[in-house]
């Protein structure tokens, strides 16, 4: 089982190396640091030492790849790549425009995204397999039937519209909770209640339906069969037999955004104005503010990698099958 | 000419999409097995119900897709000029709507505008008065000589408006009966109870009750278009239903062409990484795991955001804003596109590795007929299902998508009209007292509809052409 | 309850599939009854509900099942009446069920204990230490060796056989007084299915349960069946004791049945068949539903439906024959009929031991590498077939015989160099095959084609019946105008026994066993001297495959076809094959012609699989007589035992056998064995 997981870990990285190098691709070799240049100056009337200048002030003069001009190993250090990109692998990431060190905001950041994103994500996984398995329980009645129709209908709404509804309602004409902000302390609950039930509700539709489906899926194969020749009440066949096996297919889905609840909600942060890392996130691109867009593609791909593993670590926990391969 | 013809690039992809889709019905008709899959989703009441609803969609999408720019008056020397301005048959027939802008808000069907100004009053006196009240509209129940008989006057158009759509209804479901009784050769009377049965093959009292609300929809707004803003105005004073319309072909651009984009990527290197295995496979399969690990919303941001650094920087390519809005729109589903073939290309990588053990395909090994013919005759044919399966199923998720990104502003050109941008220009407008709902709530509206109608006919189509759900059934 | 009432009293049951808003009976008006003890055999063809009928009586059915009306009186209560809750009492605690497929049946992320637990808990009230307790003692009975540690064991760790153990462990736990057994040993190699059938057996006398049973195979019900219920489209047609049933079977259906299985007797002649099909549900006669097939119906079968006539006590057929004493067509007359052909074995064997060989295959290996570790690096092979050797002569059958895993596919894949060999010469009509790149092998092609298990996996279902059979003519540019292709195409169809029209039509308009006929048509579409035909009849049923077998004959005769014949099916092989190989583990440890390998079998292995095989004639052999019951499983080919393959399993192991792999012993100028026991100039 060590080796199984050692042997993951050791797929991870050139999937790593893989990223860093399209990352690095779309951000300074589609577009010359000219280009950037010239458009966060204002396109018309740049004059070439303002470019220039530009440049010099992050470090984006130095040629790409090789720096024939530095002496030694300064011929592949002294590069972007190797300044910009490369070095991402040790966790720097640059300044970002307004001249703070990303990798400490993103340390900061955190904490308000997780605060919003754990929740909502073990609620979420609550409700949304307790739903299913409570349609699969009733499954071919009219519960079950209309409430796939409830499922397609949530799911046919825009996640804007949770979000811009439940503020309106909850917080504008019942104002029950706050409608936006976030802070520490004993009141903390306040602030995290909307955006944590916005997120939950906005998110049964199609994770009903999805586990619903595996749920079925599982019902008719042959040992659910040998559960109820057993005698075994309904109940038992469910929760002991279907939903253990579709565990496997369950967590596939769900154990690979752990690691991203980190990077929070883009869309809920910046509607409640939560200063957490998805807010940052669409600050920066509503700023072009590419330092900080290509740390955070960086971060959001490590996070999933270890998503990745992490989800072939639980399958040891659920699938005997992997536990006991050699 | 009067008009100069105009085909932008989406366009062309539209129409395009368009005669493939009649390839495809064609093909389809040719093949009893794609025939009977395709007749399993007639028989489908939501899938059908939703499909009529998406026809109208798709209507009024195509009619946006006709694009040209009007002769200026008054051509110099016999020389039609041609304005800037791109127009399309749609805006043709939604002039009045295009046209007939207030000054800023209005509530639907509102006669006066939603915020007070001063304006000036003539007393019977002759003197002038300057007092804050909200002021008439230029356009919207303009007709009315007494704003008091607004709602009589609506009700009035309302009235007509179900009487036309019940009189055209009754109208086309008796030329379907008609049509049925002729072609079954029985009664009339006969024909016209078989549609509202279960069992005649085809979903018919589904398509006859969408068409019957959709009849009902369309002439209700017709008959109060003319004179009244029917779901009100924006902050420029923009007819709100004329956004709401020009918003549905930019759904369906995203919807359609993404996939479009990505089915060829996604299908050849599914198929090679699946069939032939080895290096190939390893390759592929390095590739979409490495593009599937960016996470897909900052994948997406990234791109865009350097798509805008080119288009920003490159003015001189485009002749007009329409060119522009029209090409950021194409490299938005180019960008879509790249970051959503992995699923399909997984999944057909999958299937194909299945396929490939199986025995037909060993037969035509043992024949030592050529992989690129068993990839075009037994392997392509046996996933197609696969990827109609895709096409619908992704629909719905990309026009969803659309709006997220619009709204964090790496969707399509702040100018063109989209759901996205309506959502993201009206959503602080809640803020306002009194509340100004009426883009929100129109955007919801026909989105929903959109999306709904779009899953409701994925799952029929699913359910359809999933070998699994036909295996059960011979 | 009545001492002398029966366990179980079926009376009048109907069952049915609900359609959209109609249901469509599967089962009609079926009733038996079972008494302690004793194990009633129900036997049909697949789709004639006796499936349906076992799940009824314990209201598993599916999701579209409907039980329609009838009476289950199971230890004196009406099961059918029974609220849901007590039926679960009845369900493992009365009544047990064991399945067809021991692998899917036992659900993968349970241990064994808990599974068998499960039933202890619920039908005992036993738990913890009472129960690990009670669950060792259950895996020990079902011959389960080293049962404390199985019982901590996921399913996917134990062999088929053991699963299938486990599975009627978990059956007896509840201490059931009937069993209901599906189709216990379908899906099991002839050696378990011994092994499983004696064990089911020996429970039965100990524990005095009842056994409905559920099979299509004679053999089985010759078996084990005291008594015997034969099922037709969802009816009860004929019951009888064993011994009636075979001396004397009544109705119709049940002497066909009979008359179509293959064997030596029957060698060199025609198979009977039963033309048609069995009915589809939607569309049941009225009258008797076996009419539409019967060669013996007349108008009053197609009108009324016959009632029940017992010709002797205990043995009632339904069938309007016997309405009049001696009615019935004597049993047998068809089967004698059938056999005065003989075989003109004589006369070919000396012809083709002249002749050189179409097929030769020398030392042939398929090794699949075994990667493991951080770079996948190759640690082993899995030696699928490791240096088999054989020849097959123009118009000859060479069956290829063994268990499934023995590599026998693989061979037959290797020679049609469909999977590439590891190592050893094909050659086909003097060329060598194996090496050669795919343009070179292109026109060799021609010569060999394939006949295919599964006749659902090898058409595909998107082209038509004249496509599929017009793809090799194309490959190979066979009668190259259009018109030229289309009227052999038509002839090719009607060689094999189907109506041109078929050309138009899509694979899934026909049944399995018209399947194979179009497979076996796209075969013969380019004129092959050599077809390898994969367990061609195996999935189909008995009557099914009396029609290929003498549609196989017919073609072998006519255009002197070499078949090389891979099967697990020891009648099919009695009854085509001219030479016999036994595979074992990847390699050929007997082979020669039919009569001296099934009629003096000498290696300890084609001993014990031949009499592993139940017949169905239980007069024609005497009953296991010298029964060889072959212990454990076939290891993996991955890691084969060391010496001869076969020495763990093998009742006659010396030292020798342990040391080395024996060499080939020609016991006869056909007849050679691998095997220490004849080494030693025996």
């Amino acid at each position: 089982m060590l080796a199984y997981l050692l042997r993951r870990l050791f797929y991870a990285l050139p999937i790593l190396i893989g990223v860093n190098l399209i990352t690095f691709g779309l951000f300074f070799v589609v577009n010359t640091p000219d280009d950037m240049a010239r458009m966060q100056l204002g396109v018309k009337r740049v004059t070439p030492e303002a470019i220039e200048k530009w440049k010099a002030e992050r470090g984006y003069d130095k040629p790409l790849f090789i720096n024939p001009a530095a002496p030694g190993v300064g011929l592949l250090t002294e590069t972007i790549f190797f300044e910009k990109s490369a070095r991402m692998f040790v966790g720097d990431f640059g300044r970002a425009e307004d001249g703070r060190d990303i990798a400490r905001e993103i340390v900061t950041r955190m904490g308000p995204s997780l605060a919003i994103a754990l929740p909502t994500f073990i609620l979420g996984l609550f409700v949304t397999v307790s739903l299913a398995l409570l349609l699969t329980f009733f499954r071919a009645t009219y519960l079950d039937f209309w409430g796939v129709v409830l499922c397609v209908a949530l799911m046919s709404i825009s996640g804007l519209f949770y979000i811009i509804g439940g503020q309106f309602l909850i917080s504008k004409l019942w104002k029950l909770v706050p409608i936006s902000g976030y802070g520490g302390g004993p009141d903390a609950w306040k602030f995290l209640l909307l955006p944590v039930a916005i997120g939950v509700v906005s998110g049964i539709g199609s994770s009903t339906r999805w586990y619903r489906t595996i749920f079925l899926e599982e019902i008719g194969r042959d040992y659910v069969r040998t559960a109820r020749a057993k005698g075994l009440p309904e109940t038992a066949v469910l929760f002991r037999h279907v939903l253990k096996n579709a565990m496997v297919p369950i967590l596939t889905g769900v154990v690979v955004v752990i690691p991203l609840l980190f990077m929070g909600s883009l869309l809920t942060e910046s509607f409640f104005g939560i200063p957490g890392l998805g807010s940052y996130t669409i600050d920066a691109i509503q700023a072009q503010d590419f330092a900080v867009v290509r740390a955070m593609v960086f971060i959001g791909s490590v996070l999933y990698i270890a998503g990745l593993m992490l989800t072939d670590l639980s399958y040891t926990l659920v699938d005997p099958r992997i536990r006991f391969e050699r | 000419m009067s008009f100069q013809p105009v085909l932008l690039w989406s366009d062309l992809l539209i129409w395009l999409l368009v005669a493939g889709a009649v390839a495809l019905g064609v093909l389809s008709a040719r093949n009893p097995p794609l025939r009977a899959a395709w007749a399993r989703v007639g028989r489908s009441r939501p899938g059908m119900a939703a499909a009529t609803v998406l026809l109208a969609f798709l209507a009024v999408g195509l009619l946006d897709s006709l694009h040209y720019r009007p002769a200026l008056p008054g051509g110099e020397g016999g020389r039609t000029v041609y304005s800037v301005e791109v127009l399309s048959a749609l805006d043709a027939l939604l002039t009045p709507l295009r046209t007939r802008n207030e000054k800023t808000y209005s509530a639907p069907l509102a006669t006066r505008a939603h915020a007070r100004e001063a304006i000036e009053v003539r007393a019977p006196d002759g003197s002038v008065r300057q007092v804050r009240d909200y002021p008439r509209l230029r356009h919207g129940g303009a007709h009315l000589g007494d704003e008091a008989a607004r709602d009589a006057d609506v009700a009035a158009r309302l009235l007509r408006a179900c009487a036309l759509a019940a009189g055209l209804w009754l109208a086309l479901t008796a030329a379907v009966a008609a049509r049925r009784a002729a072609r079954d050769g029985r009664g009339f009377a006969a024909a016209w109870r078989g549609l509202w049965r279960d069992g005649e093959g085809f979903a018919w009292n589904a398509v006859l009750g969408a068409l019957a609300a959709l009849l009902l929809l369309a002439c209700a707004l017709a008959a109060l278009v003319p004179e009244y803003h029917v779901f009100g105005t924006d902050k420029v004073g923009q007819d709100v239903l004329y956004q709401v319309l020009k918003s549905v072909r930019t759904a369906l651009v995203i919807g359609l062409v993404t996939t479009l984009v990505m089915l060829p990527l996604a299908v050849l290197l599914g198929i090679v990484a699946g069939y032939f295995r080895g290096w190939a496979d390893d390759a592929i399969q390095y590739l979409y795991t490495t593009l599937n690990s960016i996470p897909g919303v900052l994948l997406i941001a990234a791109a865009v955001l350097m798509m805008q650094v080119v288009i920003d920087t490159h003015p001189q390519w485009f002749a007009t804003a329409a060119e522009r809005a029209d090409l950021r729109l194409l490299a938005l589903c180019l960008i879509l596109g790249m970051t959503s073939w992995t699923g399909l290309c997984r999944l057909l990588r999958g299937e194909a590795l299945k396929l490939r053990e199986l025995e037909y395909i060993q037969a035509a090994q043992a024949f030592g007929v050529s992989d690129l013919a068993i990839i075009g005759r037994h392997l392509l044919p046996n996933l197609m299902h696969i990827v109609i399966i895709a096409l619908v199923m992704d629909f719905s998720s990309l026009v969803l998508a659309e709006a997220v990104l619009s709204y964090v502003g790496i969707g399509v050109d702040p100018t063109m009209i989209s759901f996205g941008t309506m959502i993201n220009n009206a959503r602080m407008e809640l803020a306002r007292e009194p509340v100004v709902w009426w883009s929100l709530a129109a955007a919801f509206f026909f989105m929903f509809a959109l999306v709904l109608a779009a899953n409701l006919l994925a799952d029929a189509v699913r359910d359809a052409f999933d070998p699994r759900m036909t295996g059960a059934a011979s | 309850m009545n001492r002398d009432d029966p366990l179980l009293s079926v009376r009048d049951l109907r069952m049915g599939f609900a359609d959209g808003r109609r249901v469509l009976a599967a089962v009609e008006g079926v009733g038996f009854d079972l008494a302690a003890g004793e194990t009633l055999a129900l036997l049909g063809e697949s789709g004639c509900g006796k499936s349906a009928t076992a799940l009824s009586l314990l209201r598993l059915l599916p999701a579209a099942g409907r039980i329609l009306g009838g009476e289950v009186r199971f230890a004196g209560r009406d099961l059918l009446s029974l609220p849901e809750s007590e039926m679960r009492a009845v369900r493992g605690g009365g009544m047990a069920m064991i399945f067809q497929e021991p692998a899917t049946s036992l659900n993968p992320v349970l241990t064994v204990g808990r599974q068998i637990g499960e039933v202890l808990e619920r039908h005992a009230g036993l738990t913890g230490e009472g129960a690990r307790a009670r669950a060792l003692a259950l895996l020990a009975d079902v011959g389960i060796a080293d049962p404390a540690r199985r019982l901590d064991e996921y399913p996917f760790q134990l062999s088929g056989g053991m699963k299938q153990r486990v599975m009627i462990a978990m059956a007896l736990a509840g201490n059931p007084r009937l069993l209901v057994a599906d189709e216990p040993t379908t899906a099991l190699d002839v050696t378990i299915q011994a092994q499983i059938l004696e064990l089911l057996g020996r429970l039965q006398a100990e524990r005095g349960m009842g056994i409905l049973l559920i099979t299509h195979d004679l053999g089985v019900v010759a078996r084990m069946a005291t008594r015997v219920g034969v099922m037709y489209a969802g009816e009860l047609v004929e019951e009888a004791p064993r011994a009636a049933f075979f001396a004397a079977p009544r109705h119709p259906y049940t002497q066909k049945l009979f008359a179509a299985l293959p064997d030596l007797a029957r060698r060199g002649g025609r198979l009977e068949t039963i033309p048609g099909q069995v009915p589809p549900l939607a569309a049941m006669p009225s009258g008797c539903r076996f009419a539409a097939r019967c060669p013996h119906a007349w108008q009053r079968c197609r009108d009324e439906a016959p009632a029940w006539h017992a010709p002797a006590p205990g043995h009632r057929v339904r069938c309007h024959l016997l309405e009049t004493p001696g009615g019935s067509v004597a049993a047998g007359t068809s089967v004698g009929a059938s056999a005065v052909t003989g075989v003109p074995d004589a006369a070919s064997v000396a012809h083709a031991a002249e002749a050189a060989p179409l097929l030769a295959v020398t030392d042939l290996r398929v090794h699949f590498p075994l990667r493991r570790g951080l770079l996948q690096r190759t640690v082993g092979h899995v030696k699928a077939v490791d240096g088999v050797s054989l020849t097959l002569a123009r118009g000859r059958t060479l069956a290829l015989v063994g268990e499934s895993g023995c590599g026998k596919t693989t061979v037959g894949k290797a020679i049609l160099q469909l999977v590439a060999p590891t190592g050893g010469s094909v050659r086909l009509d003097g060329c060598q095959l194996v090496g050669l790149g795919r343009q070179a092998l292109r026109p060799l092609r021609r010569q060999m084609q394939m006949v295919f298990q599964d006749p659902f996996a090898s058409l595909n279902p998107r082209m038509t019946v004249g496509e599929i059979i017009g793809e090799g003519m194309a490959a190979f540019a066979v009668a190259r105008p259009a018109g030229e292709r289309a009227a052999a195409i038509a002839a090719l169809l009607a060689q094999v026994g189907l109506d041109a029209a078929a050309a138009g039509r899509y694979p899934h308009e026909f049944s399995g066993g018209q399947r194979q006929r179009i497979a076996i048509a796209r075969a013969l579409a380019v004129q092959p001297g050599l077809i390898v035909c994969d367990e061609p009849t195996s999935a189909l049923d008995v009557s099914v495959q009396a029609q290929i077998l003498n549609l196989l004959g017919t073609l072998q005769a006519e255009l002197g076809l070499a078949y090389l014949f891979i099967t697990h099916n020891f009648a099919v092989v009695e009854y085509l094959a001219h030479e016999v190989a036994v595979m074992y583990l990847g390699r050929i440890v007997e082979r020669g012609n039919v009569a001296e390998v099934l009629r003096t079998p000498r290696h300890p292995y084609t001993q014990a699989l031949l009499s592993a095989v139940p017949s169905p004639r239980p007069d024609a052999r005497p009953m296991q007589q010298d029964f060889v019951r072959l212990p454990g499983e076939t290891p993996s080919p991955a890691n084969p035992p060391a010496g001869c393959h076969f020495h763990p399993r093998c009742p006659r192991a010396s030292e020798a056998c342990r040391q080395r792999y024996p060499d080939v012993t020609a016991l006869s100028p056909t007849h050679a064995v691998s095997c220490h026991l004849y080494n030693d100039g025996a």
